[in-house]
């Protein structure tokens, strides 16, 4: 009985392996909704590349970034593609993982990508990954909310203005919330928004010596003010709140505002899936009084090689495909355009069918445009990134700060213990890491 | 004669199993020891050293090491004694004549089936959610304020889950002992004027003993390892509030990506939950025994 | 003299266990429900009716095939379980029925080989699984679930051979029996519902085995539990898909539940009377 069912558990794989004489590509990849969508349309490489035959692995986000991490640093040599944020490619690349892109095919035209997202994906000038979808972050908020409130929200509000439109907003009666931000503890949960936020009141992580920064007047400012929006507008149970508790939140008309990443904004405006699809307006990340800074959150995921890939040529065809024009002409035929990856390329936002479908496309690019990751904030800093700091440290170190934080927002801590017990875990978690001598 | 036979037998059908554990506990033990004395970043490979007892140092001073040790024992006695005393009482009350009793058997089963990711999703967004759970539905039908669970009680939400995940465990071995009960003795004691309490008492739980003792010891193993259930519902916040000792490692070993580190702490979870186990076989090991 | 069994007691115990059991099955049915809903009727607060929609399991299979990893949960939790069994009916045996001083300690070392958190050896065992080639192969992760259930299954058939009478097997010595004899014709058929229920009990840990499952696996291996994380995404709407997808991975274990649970049941009152 148990040889037979090895027997048959052989015999299948060999007749899964056996058709394919072609190269068959192993692609890792996250289940967001383009991904999925990017899937679904494979057959139409396939249909034009016969000698190629894809094989997906689609994972939720955390347990993706394990298992490729895992794979490509231990040399499991199981994946031809994987699909992995700016975070990791130039930290990947530096460690020789990734193979650089140089077949992409003369139709690829690289500098029609996003300055600010390409930069990210490249070190030393040699291109390490091909960017799928990008997004910043920015202000989804209702219009008749801020109507009925007489708010109008002007081009470029200050947190000053925000702080008090939300708490105006609020409604406890009809269990409306003026802001949902994130407040779930993880480096790529709350510490995105609260590091972002810390960007725009001038704060740092860690100054030119790596010392961390959590005992300097922005953070305690950019703190403070954060945990009391949330206590005076923000939703019950804010502390466990990731980007998908406040999307469903927004999408069922819970919310007056709410600032997170801007692919959020197909999904809020689609009116399948939100009750206030016609009733979002779209504005810039806020910035402080006196300091020009917008957050700089930026994000793309992005396809790449690992360096243990034996079928390199057939995998850079596919990604030239999958983040090409064309992919973004297929999918606008077939689904329309509103639903094409967004925050790649710079044609895409002077195609005026975009415009016309997606009215988030403004704000999304001034967004783009605005994030630079290699300045993250206005005092100098020894690292790059923006929501995050690119290094392999900050995973761990994030999530523990993150944690710190989310019990501020919980009620039980303060937000100076909270400072305190962050720059002890950070110095310790620096000094190990070698980085403070 | 005959004896010394047996016993020779006995050996020979225990060694395979014993073997089989012997090599599968102790290659991983070693490796693990041998990388708890390194410096080891999975993601700069090119730094390994030698670090003396550094990663257990690094570990030990963590910041939140004693809170986690706290937690992970709240956990597990939390869950023990919501599981063996609701195992008990459930498997009595489906053990007794009633309609339907292969449908309730099965639908008390059933949570056992779940993936624990699965489960935790299921209870973060669909039951504790203070904003769209059930029970926020419920706590607003009586006009009362919805529970934040996970900001307020983030250990005991936790807690409750779990539970709910091993109640079936135990109230299946439970029933199962509780169904091998010689009937002659019950209707005996029964005649013998006993009521139900004292039935129960002097007649069942002595008999249910090695049948909790089993599932004391086998879900205290499980649940020191919990950690996808944190992973889920609080990321070990706020604070430390939910970060047990197994949810430190991955903090270590797969946010930190530091092997080193997260392997001496893997030998110091070995190391308490080998006192533990010590702890539990002197608390009720003696029921194996009879 | 038999119990009797008034029906009137016998309707309040049965509300009274409804009631229970309802109570501990609602997250799995509210689930279910959910799967029939539409993603925006899935986050619109509390209702049990829902529009009955199939268009979740029609989108689930379309986006990921059910069908081989369904396979692959099959083969490997029927396989890991039999392994385990043949490694643990001997051992369990001569535990319960030749105990020595050892017994007791053999067992606890046992048991203690699960003590070890999963997340710490990851890398370890990885490259291990590499050098032996054994990534994203069934007969790999057949290995590995066998050796971690393998303590639990000796463990329970252990305690289920210990309820097994003593002097039955005098008897059948004094009789003459040969040991082939006392195994074959005296011990199995009192020990076939302890079996049957460790083997099901099995089944449902090496089913639901949600971590080195989906570290070791890519797509030939890859089981059911790697099928529903790529439903539970953190990035737009999916709880009626995830429920949808929660309800195709329970079901089969659920049915394989049902339906033994009945021979379970039996097998366990016939092996109890003596």
């Amino acid at each position: 009985m148990n040889l037979k069912t090895f027997l048959l558990g052989a015999c299948s794989a060999v007749a899964l392996c056996g058709f394919a004489n072609a190269e068959t590509l192993t692609i890792a990849t996250v289940n967001n909704s383009d991904m999925i969508r990017m899937q679904g349309l494979t057959s139409e490489f396939t249909k034009a590349n016969p000698d190629i035959q894809v094989e997906w692995v689609t994972l939720e986000e955390n347990v993706l970034r394990e298992r490729v991490t895992t794979d490509i640093a231990a040399s499991g040599g199981q994946y031809d593609i994987v699909t992995i944020g700016n975070y990791e490619v130039p930290i990947w690349a530096k460690q020789q993982w990734l193979l650089p892109l140089d077949g992409l095919g003369d139709n690829y035209d690289v500098d029609d990508l996003l300055p600010a997202i390409r930069g990210g994906l490249s070190v030393d000038g040699k291109l390490y990954a091909a960017p799928f979808y990008g997004e910043s972050a920015m202000i989804m908020y209702r219009k008749d909310l801020f109507e009925k409130a007489g708010l109008t929200m002007p081009d470029s509000p200050t947190w000053e203005f925000i702080g008090e439109a939300a708490r105006k907003i609020t409604d406890r009666n009809a269990d409306i919330s003026g802001i949902c931000l994130r407040g779930k503890a993880g480096w790529g949960e709350n510490m995105a928004f609260v590091s972002a936020l810390n960007n725009s009141f001038g704060g740092r992580w860690f100054d030119e010596n790596w010392k961390p920064q959590f005992d300097q007047p922005e953070w305690k400012a950019a703190l403070q003010f954060y945990a009391d929006l949330m206590k005076d507008a923000g939703p019950s149970g804010a502390s466990s709140n990731g980007f998908n508790e406040n999307l469903t939140l927004f999408q069922q008309g819970k919310c007056g505002m709410w600032m997170d990443a801007t692919v959020a904004a197909s999904m809020v405006s689609n009116p399948k899936e939100s009750t206030v699809a016609d009733k979002v307006g779209y504005a810039i990340f806020p910035s402080k009084e006196g300091v020009n800074n917008h957050g700089n959150w930026l994000w793309s995921w992005n396809l790449a090689i690992p360096a243990s890939s034996q079928k390199a040529e057939a995998a850079q065809k596919f990604i030239a495909w999958a983040t090409s024009k064309d992919y973004t002409a297929l999918v606008a035929s077939k689904e329309g355009w509103a639903s094409v990856p967004p925050g790649t390329r710079t044609s895409l936002y002077n195609n005026e069918e975009y415009k016309k479908a997606a009215p988030f496309a403004g704000p999304t690019l001034a967004a783009m445009d605005a994030a630079d990751i290699t300045k993250p904030t206005v005092k100098p800093v020894p690292y790059t990134g923006g929501q995050f700091v690119a290094i392999p440290e900050f995973q761990a170190l994030g999530t523990t700060v993150g944690q710190l934080f989310s019990a501020v927002i919980a009620g039980q801590s303060t937000v100076d213990d909270a400072l305190t017990a962050a720059q002890a875990t950070a110095t310790r978690d620096m000094t190990r890491a070698g980085y403070i001598k | 004669m005959a004896t010394q036979n047996t016993k020779t037998l006995a050996r020979l059908m225990m060694a395979p199993a014993v073997i089989v554990l012997l090599v599968w506990m102790v290659v991983p033990l070693a490796m693990t020891l041998w990388y708890s004395f390194q410096n080891y970043n999975l993601l700069t490979p090119q730094n390994v050293s030698f670090a003396g007892f550094f990663n257990y140092v690094y570990f030990y001073t963590d910041p939140a090491f004693f809170e986690s040790i706290w937690n992970t024992l709240v956990l597990v006695l939390g869950v023990l004694l919501i599981t063996v005393i609701g195992g008990i009482a459930i498997a009595l009350l489906i053990d007794q004549p009633i309609f339907g009793q292969g449908i309730v058997r099965i639908l008390v089963i059933s949570p056992f089936f779940v993936m624990p990711p699965v489960a935790a999703l299921i209870w973060k967004n669909m039951i504790m959610h203070p904003g769209y759970g059930v029970l926020a539905d419920v706590a607003r039908f009586f006009g009362a304020q919805p529970v934040d669970w996970f900001a307020q009680y983030p250990l005991f939400s936790i807690i409750i889950i779990v539970a709910w995940q091993w109640l079936p465990f135990a109230t299946l071995i439970l029933l199962t002992a509780l169904q091998s009960l010689d009937s002659e003795q019950k209707e005996a004691a029964e005649m013998d004027g006993a009521n139900a309490f004292n039935r129960f008492i002097y007649l069942t739980l002595p008999h249910l003993s090695r049948a909790i003792t089993v599932v004391i010891l086998i879900q205290t193993i499980f649940l020191l390892g919990i950690y996808a259930e944190i992973l889920v519902t609080t990321n070990g916040g706020p604070g430390y509030a939910s970060t047990n000792l197994t949810f430190l490692i991955y903090r270590t070993a797969r946010l930190g990506y530091d092997v080193g580190g997260g392997a001496a702490g893997g030998i110091i979870a070995v190391v308490l939950a080998n006192i533990v186990a010590i702890f539990l076989m002197r608390a009720v090991g003696k029921n194996l025994d009879r | 003299m038999a119990r009797t069994v008034t029906r009137g007691s016998k309707i309040g115990w049965t509300i009274a266990a409804w009631v229970v059991a309802l109570l501990i099955f609602f997250p799995i049915l509210y689930a279910f429900i959910t799967s029939l809903k539409t993603e925006p009727e899935a986050i619109a607060g509390f209702s049990l009716i829902p529009s009955g929609t199939f268009e979740n399991y029609v989108t689930v299979q379309t986006q990921r095939d059910y069908f081989k990893p369904f396979m692959n949960s099959v083969v490997l939790s029927i396989g890991s379980t039999i392994l385990a069994l043949l490694f643990a009916i001997p051992a369990a045996w001569s535990m319960a029925f030749s105990p020595t001083k050892r017994t007791k300690d053999i067992l606890m070392w046992m048991l203690s080989t699960k003590m070890m958190p999963a997340v710490a050896v990851l890398i370890p065992i990885f490259i291990l699984f590499r050098n032996f080639g054994l990534l994203d192969t069934r007969i790999g992760l057949t290995v590995m679930l066998t050796l971690i259930n393998l303590p639990i299954v000796v463990w329970m058939l252990y305690t289920y051979f210990r309820e097994i009478p003593g002097e039955i097997l005098e008897a059948a010595r004094m009789d003459g029996a040969s040991l082939w004899k006392e195994i074959v014709y005296v011990l199995t058929p009192m020990a076939v519902p302890g079996i049957a229920s460790t083997l099901l009990l099995n089944i449902i840990l090496a089913w639901n085995e949600a971590f080195w499952t989906i570290q070791l696996t890519t797509t030939n291996a890859a089981p059911l539990t790697a099928f529903i994380a790529s439903f539970s995404s953190p990035q737009g709407l999916f709880w009626a898909k995830l429920s949808a997808a929660s309800t195709m991975a329970i079901a089969p274990i659920l049915i394989l539940g049902w339906f033994s649970q009945k021979q379970l049941v039996r097998g366990l009152t016939f092996g109890a009377v003596k």
